[in-house]
């Protein structure tokens, strides 16, 4: 294959990167953005997605295509439901103090990772794709699964989008961002408020989770990488900018996709985290952070 | 105040005693814990020091440990130098690390200031990886026992023998104990409390904190450098694990136990989270399942810690 469709390919991979990562990192970017919280235990969100999708599907064994729906639509529930308890039996009573959420949230990470461990096993199971169909381009064929992840996870942003501008709900989500005294002031739950963005971030990780798992198999340690690039992109995009997180995750889901054909893995990884460290001490409002959205 | 430093030090030189005492009765098992407590413990003194005195929570110690773990271990194993100099290559390393990464990432604080600490850790654990050929990456390497023997005139060290290795991570431990005694007792130790309380108003009275916080900074290199340095010699294996995030978890999770902010604290933290991961390691293998409750239950729950509520209850003197 010449260098032109190689390139091609590696675009393609990159732009499928790119909307997953983009799911992951808005979810992190919102809880970080109205509840000020770090959310170190985000990836095992996503983690807790993908194992539960491959627990939904496997119950329909007859169909991948019904069991993928169900799992899409059960497992980021379930998900939600986990994150709203971890948010009334901790967070809460930490009132949302972000050195203390911190620690909790790692603990948080650890007790997911080896509750998966214990009672789903050090396997990694792949998830059937529900359709099997292969779009045949001059050079290769290439998977048409991929590209109904963008177009889903693509669907997702722009609910997520409609549901913060556009509604009664995202109206008093953002009002509680930009100031959440004067929310409270005006009668706006901000307590209900924080566990609703709370288990809507981990439902945005869960739901990138479920879309992977065909392409990428469940396992209980594959949190770790969603999670740095997550917290890379919401750091270069500006902490709490969701119009930077977007920004961001196209720029790093594409440029990781095309780094990691061309160079060695770990240098990029080195780079890139050490970049991204400069970044926040040099530019805390990130490399697209001026505008507030 | 002055009759509360004699107990204190009183209290701290008891505790040293305790643990002297303690290598003639304990059974071999629990001796050779013992001397990696006491390494793992002054790792949590250089924590506390930035952690509880500071006010810095760092969640990249981990790289500043794995410093004086690698310079002190590469130094021995490919330079052929002698373990007293490789020790104190080690710590020279961590205080290097502390100061070069204290100037880029104090210009941050809270929530920035740990963010930045774990990406810079994870920048130096996949250094650790990309050099596997020389740093033989997970697996790690063992120093050979040759380099682990040392002579000073008449005297000779063997550190393959438990009973000099034991006595060895004692007197790191004390060395360090009574340095961060000492520290917290001076001076520069309130002016570090000061900043732990309200750095604004430190400021205001003409402190130039940026500089104390470096030089907190450096000091709790130096002594995670050291554990390092004496890890490797000591228990003779050097590996990338410990530059991984849960070598930054673990001191955390070990002063908040024993108490932030308190002298003590360190080891009572070390030695209960040792001895419970020992045990519980005995009936499954998912003892982070145990760190994680831990850590949830202590900040929930206990976020003073044992020696901090001792102080806050019984005896205010503590340091």
């Amino acid at each position: 294959m010449s260098f032109g469709p190689h390139l091609f390919l590696a675009l393609l991979e990159g732009t499928v990167a790119a909307f997953v990562l983009a799911l992951t990192a808005l979810g992190l970017s919102l809880v970080f953005g109205v509840m000020r919280v770090v959310n170190v235990a985000h990836g095992e969100f996503f983690m807790l997605g993908a194992v539960l999708a491959w627990a939904v599907s496997s119950l329909v064994p007859a169909s991948p295509a019904l069991g993928f729906l169900l799992a899409l639509i059960a497992s980021p529930l379930a998900v939600g439901a986990v994150a709203l308890l971890a948010d009334r039996l901790v967070l809460r009573r930490l009132h949302y103090a972000p050195e203390a959420t911190i620690v909790a949230t790692i603990g948080l990470l650890y007790i997911l990772q080896q509750l998966v461990l214990t009672f789903y096993g050090p396997y990694a199971r792949p998830v059937a794709a529900p359709i099997s169909f292969r779009v045949q381009f001059p050079w290769f064929g290439y998977s048409g699964y991929k590209l109904v992840v963008i177009a889903a996870a693509a669907a997702l942003l722009a609910a997520t989008w409609y549901l913060l501008m556009r509604t009664r709900i995202g109206l008093v989500m953002r009002a509680t961002q930009y100031d959440r005294e004067t929310a409270q002031a005006f009668g706006i739950p901000v307590e209900r408020v924080y566990s609703g963005i709370f288990a809507l971030g981990a439902m945005l990780a869960a739901v990138a989770g479920v879309l992977i798992v065909p392409i990428q198999q469940a396992h209980y340690l594959m949190g770790l990488d969603p999670l740095l690039l997550s917290f890379i992109t919401v750091i270069i995009g500006g902490l709490g900018s969701l119009r930077g997180t977007l920004v961001a995750a196209f720029v790093i889901g594409l440029s990781d996709g095309v780094i990691s054909v061309f160079f060695s893995p770990t240098l990029a990884k080195i780079i890139a985290t050490l970049f991204v460290a400069l970044v926040l001490v040099f530019r805390p409002s990130g490399l697209f952070g001026s505008a507030r959205a | 105040m002055r009759s509360g430093t004699g107990r204190a030090l009183l209290l701290h030189l008891a505790v040293l005693a305790v643990l002297f005492g303690l290598q003639f009765v304990l059974p071999d098992y629990h001796h050779r814990s013992f001397a990696r407590i006491l390494v793992l413990a002054s790792y949590a003194v250089g924590y506390n020091l930035l952690l509880g005195y500071t006010g810095l929570l760092s969640l990249g110690h981990a790289m500043l440990f794995a410093a004086g773990l690698y310079g002190a271990g590469l130094a021995v194993q490919h330079l052929a130098i002698d373990a007293a100099s490789g020790f104190v290559l080690g710590i020279l390393s961590g205080l290097a690390l502390a100061l070069v990464v204290g100037l880029v990432a104090l210009r941050t604080s809270g929530v920035a200031f740990m963010i930045v600490t774990l990406m810079f850790s994870q920048a130096a654990f996949l250094t650790t990886l990309y050099f596997s050929a020389v740093t033989r990456g997970d697996e790690g390497f063992t120093l050979p026992a040759a380099a682990r023997q040392y002579a000073i005139g008449d005297l000779f060290f063997d550190l393959t023998d438990p009973g000099t290795r034991y006595n060895l991570a004692l007197l790191l431990f004390g060395a360090c104990l009574m340095a961060s005694f000492a520290l917290v007792r001076s001076p520069m130790g309130r002016v570090l409390v000061a900043i732990r309380e309200n750095e604004p108003r430190t400021v205001m009275l003409g402190y130039h904190t940026f500089r104390y916080k470096l030089l907190a900074l450096a000091a709790s290199g130096a002594i995670s450098g050291a554990a390092g340095a004496a890890y490797a010699l000591l228990f003779s294996y050097v590996g990338s694990t410990f530059a991984s995030i849960q070598y930054s978890i673990l001191p955390l999770l070990w002063v908040l136990l024993g108490g932030v902010g308190t002298t003590l604290g360190p080891l009572i933290g070390t030695l209960l989270m040792f001895y419970l991961i020992d045990t519980i390691s005995g009936y499954t293998s998912a003892y982070l399942l145990v760190v994680g409750l831990a850590l949830v239950l202590l900040v929930l729950l206990f976020p003073k810690g044992i020696l901090g509520t001792v102080r806050a209850k019984a005896a205010p003197w503590l340091p």
